[in-house]
C-alpha cells in the first residue's frame, strides 16, 4: 500500500538519524562501488611487478606504497573488493536461503523434522567456526568453489536456527490463526504471513554475515588455505605484509588489514541500521 | 474513617508530567491535584492513557528519563518527594511507600523463590539479616493467607497460580509496613473469584495496619466497591473526585457519568451503556434490527455440537531421544500423558441466537472457542454446521474449504490478532480474497467500504497499519474481518477484554446490531458476566472442561442452580448506590463479603 517514494524517505530519515548509519551506509557503498568498478578505479595493474620499485613507503606516485615485488600495493587493495565480497555475497545468499528454508520449516512444522535439523545444526556449531572451515577446506581442496562452499556451511546453524526460533514464535500469534481463518492454506501462510514478518531479524543477521563472511575469507586465506596467490586478496596481503612488517615496511599490512577491518565493521553497522529501517512500526 | 482535618499522608498539588516524543512535547499529567489521608483508600479511576499509572510512578520517583516533572508538589509528611536525590528516595521506597505492580507474573523475578525476594526487601529496608529475615518473609506470606507458607516461601513463582503470585506482591510490597501502599491494578488479569479475594484481602490489611492506599484501576465497580474516596481521571486531569458514595450516586463531571453509564451493571439493555446523548449514531442499522427474525427453536440449528471432547497431550521426551536417556530421566508409568480440557460438551447454537460461554481461566473456554472455530481437531465428538458433521476435518484442509466461509472468530487481542506488516485495507481484503476468490478490483473495494461502514470504521484509515490505530479501531477491523464473509456462526472470544468500559459499550452495541443486521449467530465467549447478561440469550458456566450450568440468562442470574454460578456471581464487583443511600465504609463492606472469602 506504501508507495516506494515514503520507504526511501522513510530509510533515509532512520538513516541520518544516526551518523554511525550514515558511516556504515557510506562505507558499503563505496565496497561495493569499488567491487564492480574496481579494476577501472586502479591506478595501475595490480599484477605488474616492477622490480625498481620494491617496499617504496606511502608516496605521490605510490599512495599505499608497493610490496616486495613492486607492485602497488593501493590497487591491490581496491582489486581485492570484488573476490573477498564475491566470496562473502555468494556464502551468505547460499547459507541464508538454505537456512531460512530449513529453519523455518522446523519451526513451523515441528516434531521429527525439527529435531533432527535442530541436532545437525548444533553438531555443526559444537565446532569452532573457523576450525570447521580449516578442515573443511582442506579436505574438500584448496580453491574459491571450496572456500566459498566452507564459509556457507559455518554461516548454516545460524540462520537455521534464528529462522527457527522467529517462526515458532510467530506460529502462535493469534494473527497466525485470522489467516487460516480467512482461508490461507500452509504454503501460503508461511509466504504471506511468516517470511514478511520475520524477514527484518534476518536481513540484520545477513548484513553482519556478510561481515563476518569476508572476515574468514581473509582469515582462510592468511593461514594459506583459501585463496593462492599471487592473487590480490586481503587476507592474503595481510599474511605476506606480516612478514614484511618486522623489516619496517608497515604499509605492507596497514592498508588491506584497515580495509578488512572497515569492511567488517560496517556490515555490522548497517545491519542496526537495516533493523530500524525494516520495522514498520517506526515509519 | 474519614477525618478531614488531619493533614493529609500524601498531597500532590498541580502536577504536571511531559514526555518528550519523537512528535514534540506529550503532556501525560495537567495540575492534577488530590490528597490521601491517613488509613485511606483513595480509588484512581480513569481509562488508558488517562494518566493513572503515571502519578503513581512520579510518587516513587520512577518517571521513565524522558518524562519531566514541569511544576506542581508531591509532599509526603510534610516532606517534598519531587528533587529528592535518588539515595533518600530509595530509603523511602519499599518502606514508608510501596507498590503492588499490575501483573504479579512479570512483577516477581522468575528464576529467584518468593521468600528470598521478600528478604531482599527487608534486608534493603530493615537491619534484619540471615534467619530473622527468611522467618519474617514467612511471616508475611502467612499474613497474605498463603497457606503452607514454611513451604510456599520456597516456591518459585511458575510453580504459583496467578492469584498467589498477586498476594505474594502484595507481602512484598507490605514487608517493611509501609505507611502507603500504590496498588497498580493489582487485580488485572485475575479471574474474578480470585479479584475479589486479593481485594477483600487489601482492604483487611489497609484497615487492621492503618496503612493508606492508592488504588488504581480501571473498573469502577472495585473502586465502588472498596475506596473510600475516588478520584476521576481524564487525559491527564482530575476531572472529579469525593466520597465514593457522592461520585456514584450524584456524579457531577460528563466524563464520570459517561464511565458509569459505560460500565456494566445492572443494566436493562446493552444500548444504556451509551449515554442517550450519543445514541443517535447508531440510528439507521437501529431500525433494521427491530425486524430481523428471532430464534426460532423448531428450525435446525446452526450448530450442533454433541459429546465434544479435547485432550491434550503433554509433551513426552522424544523417542530418539529417550533411549538414550537413563533410567533416572524415566516418567513412572502412571504419570498422566495427557490432558482434558474439554469434557464431553453437548449444545446447540439457533439462528440468530446469541450462546454465552463463561468461565474463569483454566476453565477450556478458549480450548471450546477453538475447536468450534475450527482451529483445532477434537479428540472426540461430534460438530455440525447446518446439520453437516465437520468434526472429523482436519483444520489445514478446512481451512480451505466452502465450509471455512460459514464459521469465522473474532480474537481476544485486537493487537496480536492483526498482522503488524499489513494494512487495514489488506487484513479485512485477506478472507474476501481467499474464500470468496475475489480478485483485486473495485469489487473488492466495494465491498470492503460497505464493511467499514457497517462496523463504523472510516474508510479514511483502510490504508494504516494496526500499530497507528486505537484499540477500538483495531477491534473493529478484527470484527469486520470476520463479517466480510457472511459466516453463519461467529465465535467472540473475549472480543472486548483488551478495550475500554467506553469504547467496550460501543463495540458490543456494534456487535448486537450487526447479529440482527446480518442475521448471524453469536458463540460469545467472555469471564465478565455482566457483559453475558446483556449481550446473550442462553448462558454456558464452564468449568474444568465441563459445562456445570446452562440455562437462558434470566433463570442463570435469577435462579443460579450451581454452587460455582452462585460463587461467580456473588464474586462481581457492585455499584450499589441510591440517591440518598447512606454511605457503608469501605471496612464494613469487606466485613460483610468476608464470609465469602475463599481461603488461598
Amino acid at each position: 500500500m506504501q508507495p516506494s517514494s515514503s520507504i526511501v524517505s522513510h530509510a533515509a530519515r532512520i538513516v541520518t538519524l544516526n551518523w554511525l548509519s550514515v558511516a556504515a551506509v557510506a562505507t558499503v557503498t563505496i565496497l561495493l562501488l569499488l567491487a564492480v568498478f574496481g579494476p577501472m578505479l586502479a591506478p595501475f595493474d595490480p599484477y605488474a611487478t616492477d622490480l625498481g620499485h620494491v617496499l617504496l613507503p606511502p608516496g605521490r606516485t605510490h599512495w599505499f606504497g608497493t610490496d616486495q615485488l613492486g607492485r602497488d600495493v593501493l590497487s591491490r587493495v581496491i582489486v581485492s573488493a570484488r573476490l573477498d565480497l564475491f566470496i562473502a555475497v555468494c556464502a551468505v545468499t547460499a547459507s541464508f536461503t538454505i537456512g531460512v528454508g530449513i529453519g523455518g520449516l522446523s519451526g513451523y512444522l515441528g516434531g521429527a523434522f525439527d529435531l533432527w535439523t535442530s541436532r545437525i545444526a548444533e553438531m555443526l556449531q559444537v565446532f569452532p567456526l573457523f576450525v570447521l572451515a580449516m578442515a573443511l577446506v582442506a579436505a574438500l581442496g584448496n580453491d574459491l568453489r571450496n572456500v566459498i562452499l566452507a564459509t556457507a556451511i559455518v554461516n548454516l546453524p545460524f540462520y537455521v536456527r534464528l529462522a527457527r526460533v522467529e517462526v515458532g514464535v510467530l506460529s502462535s500469534q493469534l494473527f497466525v490463526e485470522a489467516a487460516r481463518v480467512a482461508g490461507n492454506g500452509d504454503a501460503r501462510i508461511i509466504a504471506r504471513v511468516l517470511l514478511p514478518n520475520v524477514m527484518p531479524n534476518l536481513m540484520i543477521q545477513l548484513s553482519v554475515n556478510l561481515g563476518w563472511a569476508i572476515l574468514n575469507a581473509a582469515s582462510l586465506s592468511f593461514i594459506g588455505l583459501g585463496i593462492r596467490p599471487p592473487t590480490a586478496e586481503w587476507g592474503i596481503m595481510v599474511a605476506d605484509g606480516a612478514a614484511q612488517a618486522m623489516a619496517g615496511n608497515w604499509w605492507l599490512v596497514v592498508f588491506p588489514g584497515v580495509a578488512l577491518a572497515l569492511a567488517v565493521f560496517a556490515f555490522n553497522l548497517l545491519g542496526d541500521a537495516l533493523r530500524d529501517i525494516l520495522d514498520v512500526r517506526s515509519r | 474513617m474519614l477525618k478531614r482535618s488531619d493533614p493529609p499522608l500524601l498531597s500532590i498539588d498541580g502536577l504536571a508530567v511531559e514526555f518528550d516524543t519523537p512528535h514534540g512535547r506529550v503532556r501525560a499529567l495537567d495540575h492534577v491535584s488530590f490528597d490521601i489521608g491517613a488509613a485511606e483508600i483513595v480509588g484512581i479511576v480513569g481509562e488508558s492513557g488517562s494518566g493513572k499509572s503515571v502519578t503513581a510512578y512520579s510518587i516513587l520517583g520512577l518517571l521513565p528519563r524522558k518524562a519531566r516533572v514541569q511544576s506542581g508538589s508531591i509532599t509526603y509528611l510534610g516532606r517534598s518527594l519531587l528533587g529528592l536525590p535518588e539515595s533518600e528516595l530509595k530509603t523511602i521506597r519499599g518502606s514508608e511507600i510501596s507498590m503492588v505492580f499490575q501483573s504479579p507474573q512479570t512483577a516477581l523475578n522468575p528464576i529467584r523463590p518468593v521468600g528470598a525476594q521478600i528478604s531482599d526487601v527487608l534486608r534493603a529496608h530493615s537491619p534484619l539479616r540471615g534467619r530473622d529475615a527468611d522467618s519474617r518473609a514467612i511471616e508475611a506470606l502467612h499474613a497474605v493467607r498463603i497457606q503452607d507458607p514454611e513451604r510456599r516461601v520456597h516456591a518459585y513463582p511458575f510453580e504459583m497460580s496467578g492469584g498467589m503470585c498477586q498476594r505474594s506482591v502484595i507481602a512484598m510490597a507490605l514487608a517493611c509496613t509501609p505507611r502507603l501502599l500504590l496498588a497498580d491494578e493489582p487485580t488485572t488479569g485475575l479471574d474474578v473469584t480470585t479479584q475479589k479475594a486479593t481485594m477483600d484481602l487489601l482492604v483487611e490489611l489497609n484497615r487492621s495496619r492503618g496503612m493508606s492506599t492508592m488504588f488504581i484501576t480501571h473498573d469502577l465497580g472495585l473502586a465502588a466497591q472498596y475506596c473510600d474516596r475516588v478520584v476521576i481521571m481524564e487525559r491527564g486531569r482530575v476531572v472529579e473526585h469525593g466520597p465514593t458514595a457522592q461520585i456514584f450516586s450524584r456524579p457531577q463531571h460528563v466524563y464520570t457519568r459517561k464511565l458509569l453509564s459505560a460500565t456494566p451493571q445492572g443494566h436493562d439493555k446493552l444500548t444504556d451503556l451509551i449515554p442517550a446523548s450519543e445514541r443517535q449514531v447508531f440510528g439507521p442499522i437501529r431500525q433494521l434490527s427491530e425486524a430481523a427474525p428471532m430464534p426460532d427453536p423448531e428450525k435446525e440449528p446452526v450448530l450442533s455440537v454433541r459429546g465434544l471432547t479435547h485432550d491434550y497431550v503433554l509433551q513426552k521426551p522424544p523417542r530418539i531421544l529417550s533411549k538414550f536417556m537413563a533410567p533416572w530421566h524415566s516418567r513412572p508409568e502412571a504419570a498422566p500423558t495427557s490432558f482434558r480440557a474439554v469434557d464431553d460438551l453437548s449444545f446447540e447454537v439457533h439462528q440468530g441466537e446469541c450462546l454465552g460461554l463463561v468461565g474463569e481461566s483454566g476453565s477450556g473456554k478458549t480450548t471450546t472457542s477453538r475447536l468450534i472455530a475450527k482451529l483445532v481437531k477434537p479428540s472426540a465428538g461430534s460438530i455440525r454446521l447446518h446439520g453437516e458433521e465437520i468434526a472429523d476435518t482436519d483444520p489445514r484442509s478446512f481451512a480451505r474449504s466452502a465450509k471455512r466461509r460459514l464459521i469465522q472468530i473474532v480474537f481476544q487481542d485486537p493487537a496480536s490478532s492483526l498482522d503488524p506488516r499489513r494494512t487495514a485495507f489488506e487484513a479485512i481484503a485477506d478472507p474476501l480474497l481467499r474464500l470468496e476468490r475475489l480478485k483485486r478490483s473495485e469489487e473488492l473495494e466495494r465491498r470492503i467500504h460497505g464493511i467499514c461502514d457497517l462496523v463504523e470504521f472510516p474508510q479514511a484509515l483502510l490504508g494504516r497499519y494496526p500499530h497507528q490505530l486505537s484499540g477500538g479501531q483495531k477491534a473493529r477491523v478484527g470484527i469486520g474481518r470476520a463479517i466480510s464473509v457472511n459466516p453463519a456462526l461467529v465465535v467472540l472470544d473475549e472480543p472486548t477484554s483488551a478495550l475500554d468500559v467506553s469504547v467496550q459499550a460501543v463495540v458490543l452495541n456494534q456487535l448486537d446490531k450487526l447479529k440482527r443486521a446480518l442475521g448471524l449467530s453469536y458463540l460469545f465467549v467472555s469471564h465478565d458476566l455482566n457483559i453475558v447478561r446483556l449481550m446473550c440469550d442462553r448462558v454456558m458456566v464452564m468449568k474444568g472442561g465441563r459445562i456445570v450450568e446452562q440455562a437462558t440468562v434470566a433463570d442463570l442470574f435469577s435462579r443460579p442452580q450451581h454452587a460455582y454460578t452462585k460463587a461467580l456471581l456473588d464474586a462481581i464487583p457492585r455499584i450499589e448506590f441510591g440517591g440518598e443511600q447512606a454511605p457503608i465504609s469501605g471496612f464494613e463492606r469487606s466485613r460483610l463479603s468476608a464470609g465469602a472469602v475463599p481461603r488461598s
